[in-house]
């Protein structure tokens, strides 16, 4: 076992953890934030985006242990004062998410990258979005979505 | 119409937990004490299983339990089961090979569950798993769909000739043989609908939990259909009596299909946690999902379309093998036979049609219903043959479609393939397309696109599905081994409140949203003071799920007959409270009114008093609770007319979808928002299947397409903007009007792809158009002529 110490959502938390854990079986088991959802075993479906340190990782594929220190938010961390962030409630306005599974990792990937490219056009966005699978939807809202949340954000 | 009620737009109900992180899948559920399962499977496609030696995985650090095939026979349980029966054409009952929960004998494909490690931890549980020495025997496997029936084909089942599930036939092949021979213009085609892997997002888990108290068990599992699931692993496994298995579905992260069915992973948790009397859960990992969730599609087909000189069509001919994989899944045998063969009509009159279908074991995965089922592989073949026809006789294909269609005054329609159509208006949807499409101005974008050295192509696809299978007395006569009704109950509270319990359940179509507006419609309550409940056995009346766009076309018109069961109930209370004769009574957004007067009770009040009846008529029971049960009198039918076109680069063989038209009648539509989402996902999978997704195994059954790196899911930049439209021609024989709308786009959208496809490059290729088919086609167009 071994201690690790970061922010997540604002609280400082330490837990003593096996190695091997990764972030996101730290959030999930270890914090109970299931927000964050697991959808693959290769790193592709984006079901597990987060921020660390401000920027989207794919949390299936770091290791607590390297989140040492850091700053992490979450889907659960996003609202503030129960005010939803623009880009969940663009989601919901736009009707960009149906079964929910990949809605918390698309809008933590979708927020990095209005962060990152405020303009981005629709080739842009569906760009980005290739490290995130969506099934449901077929991607035509998710593209409305962020397209109206970057429009919020900017102003 | 209340303003949050049927035709609105409204916003999703349930959006609020699933963009917060607050929703509950099974994962993320613990029950206390909860330990771990994890599944050994098969290496091999197909091999004889002489010995599983448990020894070392049994002294692990952690390990519970390491359960095989032996333990689940010694338990007494059995096996699981397919549920509709198909008869050979010869009268012969379908040959269903035993469906063990751990394998027994043999295992049949590569991911067959083998044996089973129960641990303290998740990870205790999977490095065990690899401690389990099996000494299989490998045996030759039989992986081709189309040659499975050879002789000296390695048998999946011992004692199951042929690999032969069942030889079906519908229609008068005699009538279908004369007419071709008579035939002015015959097309035949052959071809393949690939396999698909369903790849819902959440993976498959499940939660059992057995209480000593009760000797009753609770299963949390990613189900479509939990009532179905109880009675499956109840009746058939045998697990418990009926009554003493809570099945709980919680939020579920997708399904298309696959979580219809009934897995022997949730079977083998509920032994484990009577054996080991502490709740057991499964999460599945992706690539398990890759492994063993059931396929789809996987046909392999020969047709012959027959025309007169005039173009009209004079018959069709179709022989199609099917491959169910190694096991008969809970619904397979129906999906190439009443599903499929049913739908090929299409829409249009053609009067004599025959279908043949073998369905054949192969060691693969069990194959079932995939969105779509059967109905995409029917609209496929016959958009494929049509558009083929219309090339090969020189027509415009949209030409040859009109003058084919059923037209809009032969309804209801008697099909020769046993459906009979209620309503429907295919001309108006197809023009619609058409003008929304552009199409008389294609040639110009074509030239625009040569200019750049690209190849543009156009394609069409007029599809048509059956949903809301029933009614019951049908299913059941042609062979289905339960009734396809649904259920709801609406329970009023003393403050006016509702909650609706519907048997259907909501993966991602918005029930929580749309049930809520048949509320608001029908009896004046807010959306915001209802809630709908499902996917809990012990809360909701037995229900049959959600698959082949039932919920609303049944489940909402059960939600509907139960709100009119309220009315009649609130009349006979207002009636007294108003001191007027109960048929002077109206009922109206929400209010009991005496005809003629503004004396009014509103349905607060009338609730009220049902619950504190200290003024009430003499003899009517107190409460305001009703259910409904209700089974239609036929499937409905929606339709749709889908034009793609296509941009094609010739030194790559990429194919860009330029623009994507899909016009659809869902008959009245309750929530438009929530209905174009339905067909932009549709459309997608649509388009997956024909431009990026194949599942492929190799000659041994190695499934070489295990992982999102292999198997190529459509990202957002495969698919483009979709322009949607409907029309409306509304279902006769529900109230509601509705027809139903989850599928649509996964039917109608891959022969539009393909028709495009095959316009821009000149030459038909099979299901996926990946860069390097289309590549290698051009260049073997382009070979020929540089010889000469």
């Amino acid at each position: 076992m071994a201690s690790v110490s970061m922010t997540v959502n604002g609280q400082a938390v330490t837990r003593d953890v096996e190695p091997r854990t990764l972030l996101v079986d730290f959030l999930r088991q270890h914090l109970d934030l299931t927000g964050t959802h697991v959808g693959c075993d290769t790193s592709q479906c984006g079901a597990c985006v987060v921020h660390m340190n401000g920027q989207s990782v794919k949390s299936c594929t770091v290791l607590a242990l390297q989140a040492e220190g850091s700053q992490i938010t979450t889907i659960e961390g996003l609202a503030k004062n129960g005010q939803l962030h623009p880009m969940q409630a663009a989601f919901r306005e736009h009707h960009a998410l149906q079964c929910g599974f990949c809605t918390p990792g698309m809008i933590m990937s979708a927020i990095d990258l209005v962060r990152r490219n405020p303009n981005a056009s629709e080739e842009e966005i569906r760009g980005w979005l290739e490290g995130n699978i969506c099934r449901c939807t077929g991607y035509h809202n998710i593209v409305k979505a962020i397209q109206a949340a970057a429009v919020e954000m900017r102003s | 119409m209340a303003k949050d009620g049927i035709g609105a737009s409204v916003r999703r109900k349930e959006d609020q937990r699933f963009i917060t992180g607050a929703a509950s899948y099974t994962d993320d559920i613990d029950r206390p004490g909860q330990v771990y399962a994890y599944f050994v499977r098969s290496a091999h496609a197909h091999a004889r299983i002489n010995g599983i030696d448990k020894g070392e995985a049994a002294a692990a650090p952690g390990v519970l339990a390491v359960l095989t095939g032996e333990d689940v026979k010694a338990s007494g349980w059995g096996g699981l089961i397919c549920g509709w029966m198909i008869h050979s054409r010869d009268g012969s009952p379908m040959k269903a090979g035993p469906h063990p929960i751990l394998a027994q004998g043999k295992a049949r494909y590569v991911g067959d569950h083998v044996a089973m490690v129960v641990a303290e931890s998740y990870h205790q549980a999977k490095d065990a798993a690899e401690l389990v020495k099996v000494d299989y025997q490998v045996l030759p496997a039989c992986t081709s769909t189309a040659g499975a029936r050879d002789p000296g084909q390695p048998l999946v089942h011992d004692d199951i000739a042929r690999n032969t599930v069942y030889e079906w036939e519908l229609g008068d092949r005699s009538a279908v043989d004369q007419a071709i021979a008579r035939a002015a213009h015959v097309t035949r085609i052959d071809l393949v609908n690939n396999r698909l892997i369903p790849n819902a997002i959440e993976p498959r888990a499940a939660i059992a939990e057995y209480d000593r108290g009760s000797q009753g068990f609770t299963l949390y599992t990613t189900s479509q259909n939990p009532h179905v699931a109880r009675l499956v692993i109840a009746a058939f496994v045998g697990v418990a009596p009926e009554h003493k298995l809570r099945v709980i579905a919680p939020d579920v992260g997708g399904g298309f299909g696959s979580k219809i069915f009934i897995y022997a992973e949730e079977c083998a948790c509920l032994l484990a946690a009577k054996l080991l009397q502490r709740p057991v859960k499964w999460t599945g990992e992706r690539s398990e999902s890759f492994l063993s969730d059931a396929h789809g599609r996987d046909h392999v087909t020969h047709a012959e379309l027959a025309l007169d000189a005039e173009g009209n069509f004079t018959a069709l001919k179709v022989q199609t093998t099917a491959n169910m994989g190694a096991y008969l899944s809970t619904f397979a045998s129906c999906v190439p036979t009443y599903l499929y063969a049913t739908l090929l009509a299409g829409q249009y009159k053609t009067p004599a049609i025959y279908c043949a279908v073998d369905a054949v074991y192969t060691n693969t995965a069990p194959v079932d219903a995939y969105r779509g089922a059967g109905r995409p592989e029917a609209t496929f073949l016959l958009e494929t043959i049509v558009e083929t026809a219309a090339h090969e006789t020189g027509r415009d294909p949209a030409d040859l479609r009109r003058r084919n269609f059923i037209p809009k005054s032969a309804f209801p329609y008697q099909t020769p393939v046993a459906l009979q159509y209620d309503t429907g208006d295919y001309e108006a949807s197809l023009n619609k397309a058409l003008q929304l499409a552009d199409y008389q101005n294609f040639a110009s974008r074509r030239a625009a696109s040569e200019a750049t050295g690209k190849l543009r192509g156009i394609g069409l696809s007029c599809y048509i599905e059956a949903c809301g299978i029933a009614p019951s007395a049908v299913v059941g006569s042609l062979g289905c081994g339960v009734g396809l009704w649904e259920s709801a109950k609406i329970r009023f509270a003393h403050t006016g409140v509702v909650q609706v319990f519907t048997g259907t359940h909501s993966h991602g179509q918005g029930h929580e949203t749309t049930f809520a507006q048949l509320i608001a419609e029908k009896l004046g309550v807010p959306i915001a003071n209802v809630e709908v409940v499902h996917g809990d056995t012990e809360k909701t009346p037995v229900g049959m799920g959600t698959y082949g766009s039932r919920s609303m076309a049944v489940g909402g018109q059960a939600i509907v007959n139960a709100a009119d069961k309220i009315i009649a109930k609130g009349k006979k209370i207002a009636a007294h409270l108003l001191e007027a004769a109960e048929a002077d009574i109206d009922f109206t957004d929400g209010s009991f009114t005496v005809k003629g007067t503004d004396r009014a009770k509103t349905i607060g009040e009338v609730v009220f008093a049902a619950y504190v009846p200290h003024k009430y008529p003499e003899g009517l029971e107190p409460g305001m609770e009703e259910t409904a049960f209700y089974d239609p009198a036929n499937f409905t039918y929606p339709a749709g007319a889908y034009v793609c076109e296509v941009e094609v680069d010739p030194e790559t063989g990429v194919v860009q979808i330029a623009r994507f038209v899909a016009v659809d009648d869902f008959g009245k539509v309750i929530n438009p928002m929530i209905v174009e989402g339905q067909v932009h996902g549709g459309l997608a999978q649509g388009i997956g299947q024909a431009l990026t997704e194949n599942c492929v195994y190799d000659e041994a059954g190695q499934l070489l397409s295990a992982s999102y790196m292999d198997y190529c899911m459509p990202k957002a930049d495969n698919v483009p903007s979709f322009q949607v439209a409907l029309t409306e021609t509304p279902c006769t024989h529900n109230t509601l009007g509705v027809k139903g709308c989850g599928e649509a786009g996964a039917i109608g959208s891959p022969p539009a792809v393909m028709n495009a496809v095959t316009d821009a490059i000149g030459v038909r290729i099979s299901m996926p158009a990946t860069p390097e088919k289309v590549w290698r086609a051009l260049q073997d167009r382009r070979m020929p002529q540089a010889a000469e």
